[in-house]
């Protein structure tokens, strides 16, 4: 019997104008983060709806990260702004339904820093990999 | 135990529709059984006088109204308004949900609604009346001997006992005496679901959400949810759907909710009123006004005309989202 | 008929669930009572009725049809269908037990619905006599006896005891294998149970609530009535009602894309809601009051015409407790019908 490691899923949103490139810069310089983080490209990291994280989960994702320009930076002056108030609140709402705080995360990652995106992204995968599989917040009908 | 009585609603809208003031008044209009009251529009005081009343078990806001009954009436609508209603319609006006002209509002005090499932808990099904008397409720039943008498305090809707406001903020006229705003223990609620473990919240919660026959009532009854259609109801939306098939959908749905609201919602309680099978959802909603008091400064909803959500707002310094756990009151 | 001291009906209980599953209402946290699985020291509830309809036990809130699984340009077909265990459905009020007949002309009737047939078919009723109607109980306009409640097995309890009938071929079956714990007794407690109830009936608000304007036949009387446009002006547009209502029936069937196959499934349905019965021409009914119209016309009107004369509705009474506004069949029979009731 193969028994294969337990390798989480993760999404992560990325703004287009600096976290993607971020993520672009990590793999031009060959920076090694997993192969489970599975990046959805999105114009601002305020475009990221609620409805959008909830859904990673239900279609499995055990981990949703949302990056975006840091505060200041943002392409479109003040997207990221009203991310961080959202995501905030938000993240406070699933933790007191009970969900693992850990499974969530914002994170600011600028075009010049392909080297945060991938230790993000290591750190993040690490922890979401110790708290296991997205149970509380997983839909069956998708499971394979 | 209301202070105001039916009558001087009736003369205050008898007034108004006489000189012309008004072509309508929307109003509680009588039941069976005296305490199932329905949100009624009158066209004449003699109307009125024929269905109207006024008791301890009108508490259906009627703000949400105002944005579908302005629209198609001719002249203005007389609304009566109790304290907490008065944020709700104060938030439709900022949110551009109607117009303020066509609307004349009658303010009312209100010394909390009672709660029928609780009158029933004491005094047993088979209701054949029910009246007021004082601070009294005063109920025969088909299996009662004697007329039960109970004291109203004992049965005040949960929204009631955590009263946030006896003050108006905003009428035409008012009737009776203004209150003031009052310190409610509104938040203990969720204090105490914040203090369990992980574990023990997401049981609650389960709990709670299984229960969720997917009626919608509490997002027909919401003031704040006005969208022309819900994106639960619609069907290019993706997350379209019109049963809680499994855990996931319940919580999706009511996090969605309760997450649209945030910011807007006044906290008026109509949700856990109409909830059908008794889930706690307005613990949802002060979950975020509490959090949004915390993190971004003290925000009343509704409290004026105009105000900008915390959620629709920002400033540079704000917390971020790693640190909203930091130095919280924490389960072992 | 068959006695069984109440001291011992948790044996009694024991005794069904030894080869079959055994719901019967059981009190909530919050104070409601719904139908939940009986398992040794689980309580029955005395609550008059639950606050959801049995029809869940044979048309289940979301049943799945099928399955498609597909992998590259391959579609397979998954049959889901089981065959259910034998259960038995306790305690279901009169009013409740006539909902089953309205919702088998639906299901039965050509061509069958062979997953409401299949439940059916393993699903004992044990009804229960009534024996504190509330105020919102109208089931007697409809002909239904709260002291003569129908099923496979009748059921009356008193203060020490509860008395069983059997009714059907299964409901024999049932009472047959549970000798052990019932025994012969005469009719004479249960027929006092009978005038008592009888006469509490007959002191009910709505008791003299009339059909008479309603049935078949009476649609160009009543669809054009101005009383619809006041009865639905404050309805909120919510599925309260129909989903608490013991006989409605509407479903909806839909796909649920899982990112590797598609479930189809049904899911109750309410004629409230602005997509019912939507169509690629759009909606036939745009305006609420079309909405709210059809559903008391379907229990009042339509269903009587299609069905011999019998009424959608059992009067069991939840839509009149449930709905956030307080408007329901009541008033609006008494505003369309234009009776009083007095």
């Amino acid at each position: 019997m193969q028994v294969t490691e337990y390798k989480p899923l993760i999404v992560a949103f990325c703004c287009n104008w600096c976290s993607y490139a971020g993520a672009d810069l990590a793999g031009n310089n060959r920076l090694a983060y997993p192969a489970d983080v599975k990046i959805i490209r999105v114009p601002c990291s305020c475009r990221v709806n609620p409805t959008f994280i909830l859904r990673a989960f239900q279609r499995g994702a055990d981990g949703v990260i949302i990056c975006g320009c840091h505060p200041g930076d943002c392409h479109y002056t003040s997207g990221n702004y009203y991310t961080r108030r959202r995501m905030a609140t938000l993240f406070s709402m699933l933790d007191f339904l009970g969900i693992e705080r850990e499974r969530t995360r914002v994170e600011w990652v600028s075009a010049a820093e392909g080297a945060k995106f991938a230790a993000t992204m290591n750190e993040f995968a690490q922890k979401v990999a110790a708290l296991g599989e997205n149970k509380r917040l997983e839909d069956l009908r998708c499971k394979k | 135990m209301q202070k105001i009585t039916r009558e001087q609603l009736i003369d205050q809208a008898s007034e108004l529709l006489a000189n012309g003031t008004v072509s309508t008044v929307l109003g509680w209009g009588a039941g069976e059984f005296g305490y199932d009251v329905t949100p009624t529009l009158f066209k004449t005081a003699e109307e009125m006088q024929n269905g109207f009343v006024f008791n301890d078990f009108c508490g259906a806001n009627f703000s949400k109204y105002l944005v579908s009954k302005t629209k198609t009436l001719e002249g203005k609508l007389l609304v009566f308004l109790k304290p907490c209603d008065t944020y709700s319609f104060n938030q439709l006006l900022t949110e551009h949900r109607f117009d303020r002209e066509k609307v004349y509002v009658v303010g009312i005090p209100c010394e909390g609604m009672a709660d029928i499932a609780k009158v029933k808990e004491i005094s047993g099904e088979g209701i054949s009346s029910i009246a007021s008397d004082g601070d009294r409720i005063v109920v025969t039943t088909l299996y009662a001997d004697a007329p039960v008498k109970i004291d109203a305090r004992n049965v005040l809707a949960e929204r009631c006992i955590h009263c946030k406001s006896k003050k108006h903020v905003a009428y035409d006229t008012l009737l009776g005496e203004e209150g003031d705003v009052v310190a409610s223990a509104r938040f203990d609620e969720v204090t105490r679901l914040e203090s369990m473990t992980p574990d023990e919240r997401f049981a609650f919660w389960q709990n709670e959400l299984s229960k969720c026959i997917r009626c919608n009532a509490c997002r027909d009854a919401c003031p704040a949810c006005t969208c022309e259609t819900c994106v639960f109801d619609n069907p290019k939306s993706g997350v379209e759907n019109k049963s809680p098939s499994n855990s996931f959908e319940e919580q999706m749905f009511h996090i969605i909710r309760a997450f649209h609201v945030a910011g807007r919602c006044t906290d008026c309680g109509e949700c856990a009123r109409v909830c059908p099978q008794n889930i706690p959802l307005h613990l949802l909603n002060r979950k975020f006004i509490k959090d949004i008091n915390t993190f971004y400064g003290e925000y009343q909803a509704g409290a004026e005309v105009g105000s900008r959500s915390p959620l629709t707002d920002y400033t540079t310094e704000d917390l971020e989202p790693s640190e909203i756990f930091v130095g919280r009151n924490e389960h072992a | 008929m068959l006695k069984c001291s109440l001291d011992n009906v948790q044996t009694l209980f024991a005794e069904i669930a030894k080869e079959a599953k055994l719901y019967l209402p059981i009190d909530n946290a919050d104070g409601t009572a719904v139908f939940g699985e009986w398992s040794r020291g689980v309580a029955w509830s005395n609550a008059l009725n639950t606050a959801k309809s049995p029809k869940d036990f044979f048309f289940p809130q979301t049943e799945d049809l099928m399955r498609f699984r597909t992998e590259g340009k391959k579609i397979e077909v998954i049959d889901v269908r089981r065959e259910s265990d034998d259960f038995v459905v306790f305690g279901v009020r009169a009013c409740d037990v006539k909902s089953f007949d309205v919702l088998d002309r639906v299901f039965l009737s050509e061509p069958c619905d062979s997953f409401y047939a299949e439940k059916r078919a393993h699903g004992i009723i044990v009804s229960l006599a009534c024996t504190r109607p509330a105020e919102t109980c109208f089931c007697g306009i409809f002909g239904i006896h709260a002291a003569e409640p129908a099923g496979d097995v009748s059921a009356w309890k008193t203060e020490d005891a509860l008395y069983l009938r059997a009714n059907t071929e299964k409901g024999t079956a049932l009472v047959a294998r549970l000798s052990s714990v019932l025994e012969e007794c005469s009719d004479d407690a249960v027929n006092a149970q009978k005038e008592s109830i009888a006469k509490i009936m007959n002191k009910l608000p709505l008791k003299d609530l009339s059909t008479e304007a309603f049935g078949g036949g009476k649609t160009q009387d009543l669809f054009h009535s101005p009383a619809w446009d006041a009865l639905s002006s404050a309805c909120l547009g919510c599925g309260t009602c129909t989903f608490v209502c013991p006989t409605c029936q509407c479903y909806d069937i839909k796909d649920f894309n899982t990112g590797n196959g598609v479930i189809r499934y049904r899911c109750w349905d309410s004629c409230m809601y602005s997509e019912f019965t939507k169509m690629a021409h759009g909606n036939n009914r745009l305006t609420q009051k079309e909405r709210f119209r059809q559903r008391f016309m379907h229990k009042l009107v339509y269903y009587p015409e299609n069905n011999d004369g019998l009424f959608g509705c059992v009067g069991c009474g939840r839509c009149l407790a449930k709905c956030p506004i307080s408007m329901n069949i009541v008033k609006v029979m008494k505003q369309i019908g234009g009776n009083k009731g007095e």
